[in-house]
């Protein structure tokens, strides 16, 4: 493991994180009365917009893992498809758990759903990307001692941190301040932001100061 | 010897608990001070003399009687709104739709037509709303505290003074009819009385209709000074129906019917007093301080003009216990020497005479003794303890003779202005409310040292738990050291503690001294714990549970110090229940015992323990997760809500199925409860005839084969009865009634003796040889007293594996010629959980009589919830025995 991988590690993280502070401030040149908390479903529109652009991008762009040895049209787009429809899947499912949570069942779907998409954009997107439409893998890198390369341990700690983040963020609900932001998704939106944010500044980091004990099979 | 000592270091952990227990309630459940003085005829409250020379007077003392008779009909729970008057809809307009509203026509009637001499008001009940706490305040004016709200089903005689008391000392007939209650609060204070039995809430009308009997023939005769009539109906209704229902709309016109008959027969000299003691919830509840609970309606009558002023917009709101006074003032009687109420001032104006100035003399008399009265006993009760505040004491005593120094300089000068009566009149008044709240505020306080050491010492008995179950486990662990110590110990700490309060010359407290031979045995045992207490133990091996279960036991916890969290706990527990089932499941992936391990094994991959072939695969592990998920989420439907929460409505199908409106409705909703109970038993039959448990001939598997489907079969019957008694033909009433109190008698007979065989023979496990003795034979309980050895205490299979080798080892000397011997047992991957599961079915028959019948389809998913979860973890864990091994979550 070379210290330039961690440094791209670094750099394709600063540009998420980029992508999501931009999503915060482009908007409101465009729409009027643009805000995260009262326009809050268009937010989290954009964001996903915005995070998954910047996901392929980087994909596209960096390449972590080998290129596939097939390179047909048909081959790529059934590919394309397939991760589409993984990434559907996983939205209904994360509804699904958050209905079984406690979420509203009728009121607030509209809502319910874009949470449920804005964290799919923060966990599978990233895996689709980097594993494909591979459940196998998926699990692999998900267990411990599963993980192959750095791309994968950030990877990990992302989505873990994401899915922290969310959980925390439901906390404040319950809470009596009457802030705007403990409404039903919003703090929960806001903690699987922050706890994205905070697992892609981490992830490098952890990886920097353990790249002693870190020891991956294929490096 | 061994198992001697074994239960008294049991007995010894229960006092523990109890003593700490005691100790906090102590602190927590403060009671007040019950004084037994009277107030007297002859003995004015304090100095000074009447306005208009009323003593020597026959049948009036401190003031002149402006009534002679009264006529209390007290509606048990009328609620406010109950009897509010509607506002007059219009013909386009629809009408009232809510069953309970409008139903009190004539006291709308009588309020429109004699504004005069009627007045409605929305009356404060001082919580705790029980009846019998309502019926003490009601007749002495003072304010029943929390620890009167346990002796609800076993009142005893009032010795404080009362209303009653004071009507029998004065010679005047008391007549009473209905609830039996107070037949044991004022024993043989009645001149006649008819009593009917109040226990039965499901009973609408005995008590009423025996009432109505006797009502108006007693009124009639003209036997009485006051007449009492107790009406249960609207409560009991409330209680099996709730507010909604149109048989409470029938209850209330019936009371309507009361009304007007007790009103056309009034006399002109007679006070009719309509009053609800306290009111109910949206489902019929009382007990507690919510606002429907405590507002009760209070209404007066009487023939001749009572109230100079036009009516008000809205009805004033008064406290219940001012009818105490009043009462006792216009009757002329002595007002009770216990009482914190304020007279209601309004009814003691002149109506004949014009003069305002009269009017407000006469109104500052009654207020004057009142207070005079009060301060009295303020005085007397402040010297007897000190549970009031000194500082507001003083206040309070200061505006007292303030207020009387007025009031006597007005007496010398007749001609004061009528604007200085009026400041009397309101200084008087603020020291009665001051009083009142004062005494509110004491007779609620808690005392935190006592609640901080019970807790304390509770805490240390868990401690002490902890620490012997991991002691016990060492073998030739002996009970007997750790046992004399501390009772040595305790023994010597009471008797210190009560040589001490003896030779301070303070009261023996039994609480106390309990508590103080508790911490003296614990002390001596904490000791022996810290010096025995090896470096080398770290304290992170005391935890019995692993981490995760820990953190969201800790947040869980910490939750109740949170006031939404408490408010929400509803919502916040399945939360942090559901968290752990999909922690657990994830973490079961993290450790690769999901997996089948092919998948696992690509190359590249290092794995340094694949410890054996899982068990279970990951979609098996996550459908039980999610199943678990599932039921936690339904369970959520059945939602009660907790007391005080404004904005929290409970669901409707925690009502009785008897409230249901509409028969096909009912139909389905009892055939879905009946299912629940089929399913679970159907569920346990299942599960343990999976495991085999079901050939045995024990008794305890003869009484889950036939037992449990008669009771089954007991308690859908008596939900069939209980739901639909009302529409049973008069004929089978009695039948009825009957069945309906034998039945649940019946199943909880029938569980009582099912947990007796289980006691006494838990062990399910048979053996079979198949030569020699064809005939199954049973292993008795193998597990008697405390272990010897570590393999004994880890597993019983093995005590039943040796027992079974030294039953067989004779028999197979002597059939040694006859050829080989097979030995089968059965059942022993079940040894635990039988017995387990048995138990809890069987606890759970009475746990669903004493509640509603929909409650059924919870305990179904409970039960669901908890084979769900056991299996869960039992897939986490590689060498185990299947189904259930611990309690329920």
């Amino acid at each position: 493991m070379k210290n330039t991988d961690i440094k791209r590690l670094l750099y394709t993280h600063l540009l998420c994180i980029f992508s999501i502070i931009l999503s915060i401030f482009i908007p409101s040149f465009f729409l009027e009365n643009f805000s995260i908390l009262e326009t809050h479903l268009t937010w989290l529109c954009i964001c996903s917009v915005f995070v998954t652009a910047v996901n392929l991008v980087l994909y596209l762009v960096v390449k972590p893992n080998a290129s596939s040895k097939r390179s047909s049209l048909s081959y790529k787009v059934t590919r394309f498809l397939k991760c589409c429809i993984y990434f559907l899947m996983s939205c209904f499912f994360f509804h699904v758990i958050f209905v079984l949570y406690g979420a509203p069942l009728i009121e607030l779907v509209l809502e319910t759903f874009l949470f449920a998409v804005i964290l799919s954009t923060f966990t599978t997107v990233p895996c689709l990307c980097l594993l494909g439409p591979n459940l196998k893998a998926w699990l692999r890198v998900f267990s411990r001692n599963g993980v192959t390369s750095i791309w994968e341990n950030s990877l990990q700690i992302t989505t873990i941190s994401s899915f922290i983040g969310t959980w925390l963020g439901a906390f404040p609900i319950p809470l009596d301040w009457e802030r705007p932001w403990q409404v039903w998704p919003i703090s929960c939106t806001l903690g699987a932001t922050f706890g994205y944010v905070a697992g892609l500044v981490i992830s490098p980091l952890w990886i920097y100061w353990n790249r002693k004990q870190l020891t991956y099979k294929n490096n | 010897m061994q198992k001697i000592s074994v239960l008294l270091f049991l007995a010894w952990v229960c006092f523990l608990f109890y003593a700490g227990i005691a100790l906090f309630t102590s602190g927590f459940l403060l009671t007040r001070l019950e004084l037994t003085n009277h107030s007297s005829c002859q003995e004015l409250p304090g100095p000074g003399s009447q306005p208009w020379g009323s003593q020597g007077k026959p049948g009036a003392c401190w003031m002149a009687s402006r009534f002679s008779r009264v006529v209390l009909v007290l509606i048990d729970a009328l609620r406010f709104d109950f009897a509010q008057p509607q506002p007059s809809h219009g013909p386009g307009e629809p009408p009232v739709s809510l069953p309970f509203l409008g139903k009190l026509d004539s006291l709308q009637r009588i309020l429109e037509i004699q504004p005069h001499h009627a007045k409605l008001y929305q009356s404060k009940a001082d919580p705790p709303t029980t009846t019998m706490q309502r019926l003490k305040a009601l007749t002495t004016g003072s304010l029943p505290t929390f620890i009167d709200a346990g002796s609800n089903f076993a009142s005893h005689a009032i010795v404080e003074d009362n209303l009653i008391k004071q009507l029998a000392s004065a010679g005047r007939r008391v007549v009473f009819m209905g609830d039996d209650t107070w037949k044991d609060l004022f024993p043989g204070a009645f001149s006649q009385a008819f009593f009917f039995p109040s226990f039965n809430v499901r009973d609408l009308h005995t008590v009423d209709n025996g009432i109505l009997e006797h009502l108006y023939p007693t009124m009639d005769s003209g036997e009485w000074d006051m007449l009492i009539a107790h009406f249960l109906g609207v409560d009991h209704c409330g209680h099996k129906y709730g507010p909604h229902h149109p048989e409470m709309a029938k209850k209330l016109s019936q009371m309507d019917q009361v009304i007007q008959g007790l009103v056309e027969r009034l006399e002109n000299d007679t006070l009719l007093v309509v009053i609800g003691d306290h009111g109910m919830t949206v489902t019929g509840d009382h007990g507690g301080d919510s606002e429907l609970e405590i507002s009760a309606a209070l209404f007066l009558y009487s023939p001749k003009a009572l109230f100079p002023g036009a009516p008000p917009e809205e009805p004033e709101v008064v406290p219940q216990i001012s009818l105490v006074p009043t009462l006792a003032l216009l009757l002329g009687l002595p007002i009770p020497f216990g009482n914190i109420g304020e007279v209601m001032a309004e009814l003691f104006s002149e109506i004949e005479d014009s003069q305002p100035h009269s009017s407000a003399l006469a109104q500052a008399s009654a207020l004057h003794l009142n207070a005079q009265q009060v301060s009295r006993f303020l005085h007397t009760y402040s010297a007897a303890t000190q549970d009031l505040q000194v500082k507001e004491l003083h206040r309070l005593q200061n505006l007292f003779s303030k207020a009387s120094a007025d009031y006597q300089r007005l007496l010398q000068s007749p001609q004061g202005a009528e604007a200085a009566l009026q400041t009397v009149i309101t200084e008087l008044q603020q020291f009665l409310r001051g009083v009142r709240a004062m005494c509110i505020q004491s007779w609620a306080r808690f005392s935190l040292g006592r609640m901080a050491g019970g807790a304390a010492l509770m805490a240390a008995a868990c401690f002490l738990c902890l620490l012997v179950s991991q002691w016990a486990i060492s073998p030739g662990f002996c009970f007997r050291p750790l046992l004399l110590t501390p009772m040595a110990c305790g023994l010597a700490g009471t008797i210190v503690c009560a040589g001490l309060l003896t030779t301070t010359g303070l009261k023996l407290d039994p609480v106390v001294l309990g508590a103080m031979a508790a911490v003296g045995s614990l002390l001596p045992f904490l000791w022996k714990a810290w010096a025995g207490w090896g470096s080398k133990r770290p304290l992170v091996a005391l935890l019995p549970i692993p981490g995760p279960v820990l953190l969201f036991l800790l947040i869980r916890f910490a939750a109740f110090f949170s006031d939404s969290f408490v408010v929400a706990e509803a919502r916040a527990t399945p939360f942090l229940l559901g968290s752990l089932i999909l922690l657990l499941v994830a973490q079961l992936h993290w450790e690769g015992k999901l997996l089948p391990s092919k998948l696992l094994t690509i190359p590249r991959l290092c794995f340094s323990a694949s410890a054996g072939p899982p068990r279970r695969n990951g979609t098996h592990a996550l459908g039980l997760g999610v199943g678990l998920l599932l039921c936690i989420r339904l369970a959520g439907l059945f939602h009660r809500c907790p007391e005080e929460t404004p904005a929290c409505h409970s669901s409707p199908w925690l009502s009785p199925l008897a409230s249901v409106v509409g028969g096909r409705a009912k139909n389905l909703w009892y055939g879905a409860c009946v299912g629940a109970l089929v399913a679970l038993l159907a569920a346990v039959r299942l599960w343990l005839r999976r495991y085999s448990n079901l050939k045995s001939p024990e008794p305890s598997v003869l009484f889950v084969r036939w037992g449990l489907p008669l009771m089954v079969l007991g308690t859908a019957a008596y939900w069939a009865l209980a739901s639909g008694a009302d529409e049973a033909p008069p004929r089978l009433r009695a039948l009825v009634a009957g069945a309906s109190v034998v039945l649940p008698r019946a199943v909880a007979g029938l569980a009582a003796s099912g947990l007796v065989l289980l006691l006494w023979r838990p062990v399910t496990v048979i053996v079979k040889a198949t030569t020699g003795a064809p005939r199954p034979r049973t292993v008795l309980t193998p597990f008697a007293g405390p272990p010897t050895s570590r393999a004994d205490l880890d597993y019983v299979v093995p005590q039943i594996y040796r027992h079974m080798q030294e039953e067989f080892r004779g028999r197979l000397e002597r059939t040694k010629s006859q050829g080989p011997l097979t030995v089968a047992a059965y059942q022993l991957g079940s040894v635990y959980s039988a017995a387990m599961v048995t138990a809890l079915t069987l606890l759970a028959f009475p746990l669903l009589l004493l509640h509603a019948e929909r409650i059924s389809l919870v305990f179904l998913l409970l039960f669901l919830q908890s084979f769900l979860l056991l299996h869960l973890l039992a897939a986490g864990i590689p060498i185990t025995t299947p189904g259930k091994y611990i309690s329920q979550p």
